[in-house]
């Protein structure tokens, strides 16, 4: 077995990532159900329970189609930031796996590169239930929802790379409360999941526009409606613009933490 | 070690925590082929020592250099030549035995048919062949150091760094360890192990260092260190109300050296003495009359307090 025993630079997340990968596909129908089921209900709940209250359309939609459409990218969020920070602090602290792959030529930045992609991979997962669902509901207008897929990979890496960033500095499940109550819900509640940013006052919609997930609804509802898309390159400059800060800081962060 | 072939030469090696030195300038030479050891009480910096070698911790100042590569600026390549058995089981606790060892095989880019048959090999190696798609749970401690012991052999590597293998195991386990690597020496792999079990360290290593405060106190072949450190006689004299001072009342030879811990004497000799044996026998004294051990140097040179 006298061979090159590493992989070229530009691959070596990859085995990280099927690690990952493999542990999912295990569990993969109890996974996929809650992945369809509960966005399911949502929508059945609110699109059809709260939206029959609702004399006019939402934003020129209906509200069943507005929702679809927040949610698979409340969905994409919601799960990345998870898998980045519960399950991917079970594999640094708890199982010692990251170290573990850092006894191998795996390097801390690989693992951590992994680790995000593979957070993003989850909530791209997720995002594409919620779009089979909402395409079998009639709620997609048309093939361009597609692109929905790799954007959804994209957000949900931006907010896996967030997540590791938290991971690396908590000391116990508990510290991601913190992250979660005052991030992540109100994300989820501002940045137009439910309802149209511009309603709001006008200090909780600047805080909800300097927030990655406005942006992810900005680039994703448009795709899913048949709506024209606009202001493209500010949604994914903001995006990208939090991946590439959150990236270096979650290897930097991880790398005080493991390699002392 | 007539013939320089090291495959670690770490020089003046330096690592402090909060100001307080944990590795205190460390030169070790490990050559090919010998099972060096490392010995130390807890936090003596043993294990610090080892994350050096495999770039998982940066030393402040000091040169090292594993088969060649310069540490850590090349750890990736060094890290593809050695195996790992960590101090704490890390086993993926998601996958079965057979998958934990396809996995890590992975992590080095190894994978398809030529991993299948090393997988085969090694877990009759590690007489687990009867256990491969069991869940790592249902292993016993022994079971799963083995597979560590497997999985750290996966890329076939010329270095084994194992921190403290068999610590935890009961007596028949701990044997199991001990024949296989002696057998990977055999098989020419050169072992860097931790212990603080003497009789391991006595057994296994063909050289050894002894480690306290980040320092190395001494190293050498174990029987060298006795024969350098330590009278080759004891007489360990144990039971209520024995001391040190009746015991030194003029029966024992000028030369013996007495120490007392807690309920025990230890009588250090340079010849066997057979009045100390009457002695002990004419006070009804419990003893046990040995040869020096590795322990005994290791009890000298670092002192009989307790750590931690």
């Amino acid at each position: 077995m006298r061979r090159a025993l590493f992989l070229p630079a530009l691959w070596r997340w990859v085995p990280v990532w099927q690690r990952n990968f493999a542990v999912w596909y295990k569990l993969f129908k109890p996974a996929m159900l809650g992945n369809i089921v509960e966005p399911l209900l949502y929508l059945l709940a609110l699109g059809y329970g709260l939206g029959s209250f609702m004399s006019s359309d939402m934003a020129g939609v209906p509200y069943l189609h507005y929702l679809a459409s927040g949610m698979a990218c409340a969905s994409a969020m919601n799960t990345a930031s998870f898998e980045g920070m519960y399950s991917a602090y079970t594999r640094m602290i708890m199982q010692g796996t990251w170290v573990g792959m850092m006894t191998t030529p795996l390097s801390l930045r690989d693992v951590v590169i992994g680790e995000i992609i593979w957070a993003g991979s989850k909530g791209l997962i997720s995002t594409a239930a919620i779009l089979l669902i909402a395409t079998l509901m009639g709620l997609v207008a048309d093939a361009r929802a597609l692109w929905v897929l790799p954007l959804a990979w994209i957000v949900g890496i931006c907010f896996g790379a967030m997540a590791v960033v938290i991971t690396a500095v908590a000391k116990n499940y508990d510290f991601f409360l913190y992250y979660v109550t005052l991030l992540i819900t109100p994300m989820m509640l501002l940045s137009g999941v439910f309802f149209p940013v511009d309603g709001m006052p006008q200090l909780l919609q600047i805080g909800a526009k300097c927030l990655p997930l406005y942006h992810a609804i900005g680039l994703i509802r448009p795709l899913m409606l048949g709506q024209h898309n606009s202001d493209v390159i500010l949604h994914l400059g903001v995006i990208g613009g939090y991946i590439a800060l959150a990236v270096p800081l979650a290897i930097r962060l991880v790398g005080r933490r493991l390699l002392t | 070690m007539q013939v320089d072939n090291a495959v670690i030469r770490a020089q003046a090696l330096c690592k402090s925590y909060q100001g307080q030195r944990v590795v205190d300038n460390i030169d070790l030479m490990i050559q090919a082929g010998e099972c060096f050891g490392l010995l130390g009480p807890n936090g003596a910096g043993k294990t610090t020592t080892l994350r050096m070698f495999l770039g998982l911790t940066l030393p402040e100042s000091g040169s090292l250099t594993i088969l060649g590569h310069p540490i850590p600026a090349v750890a990736r390549e060094a890290r593809a030549r050695i195996g790992v058995v960590p101090q704490l089981d890390n086993l993926d606790p998601d996958f079965t035995v057979a998958e934990n060892l396809r996995t890590y095989a992975s992590y080095f880019g190894l994978r398809g048919a030529a991993v299948e048959t090393r997988i085969t090999q090694l877990l009759v190696f590690a007489n687990l062949q009867h256990k491969t798609d069991a869940p790592i749970d249902t292993l016993s401690g022994g079971m799963k150091r083995r597979l560590t012991l497997a999985r750290a052999l996966i890329n076939d590597p010329q270095i084994l760094i194992l921190d403290e293998p068999t610590t935890g195991l009961d007596p028949q386990a701990r044997q199991m360890i001990w024949q296989r690597l002696r057998e990977l020496k055999q098989q020419g792999k050169t072992l860097i192990l931790t212990t603080h079990y003497m009789e391991e360290a006595q057994r296994l290593c063909d050289r050894l260092a002894i480690i306290d405060h980040g320092r190395i106190i001494t190293q050498g072949s174990p029987d060298a260190l006795i024969q350098q450190h330590i009278e080759p006689y004891v007489v360990e004299v144990y039971g209520n109300g024995v001391q040190a001072a009746s015991l030194a009342d003029g029966s024992l030879p000028r030369s013996a050296r007495i120490e007392q811990v807690g309920e025990t004497v230890f009588i250090y000799m340079s010849q066997e003495d057979p009045n100390v044996m009457a002695m002990c026998q004419r006070e009804n004294l419990r003893f046990l009359h040995r040869r020096a051990t590795l322990e005994d140097v290791f009890l000298k040179l670092t002192g009989r307090d307790l750590r931690e």
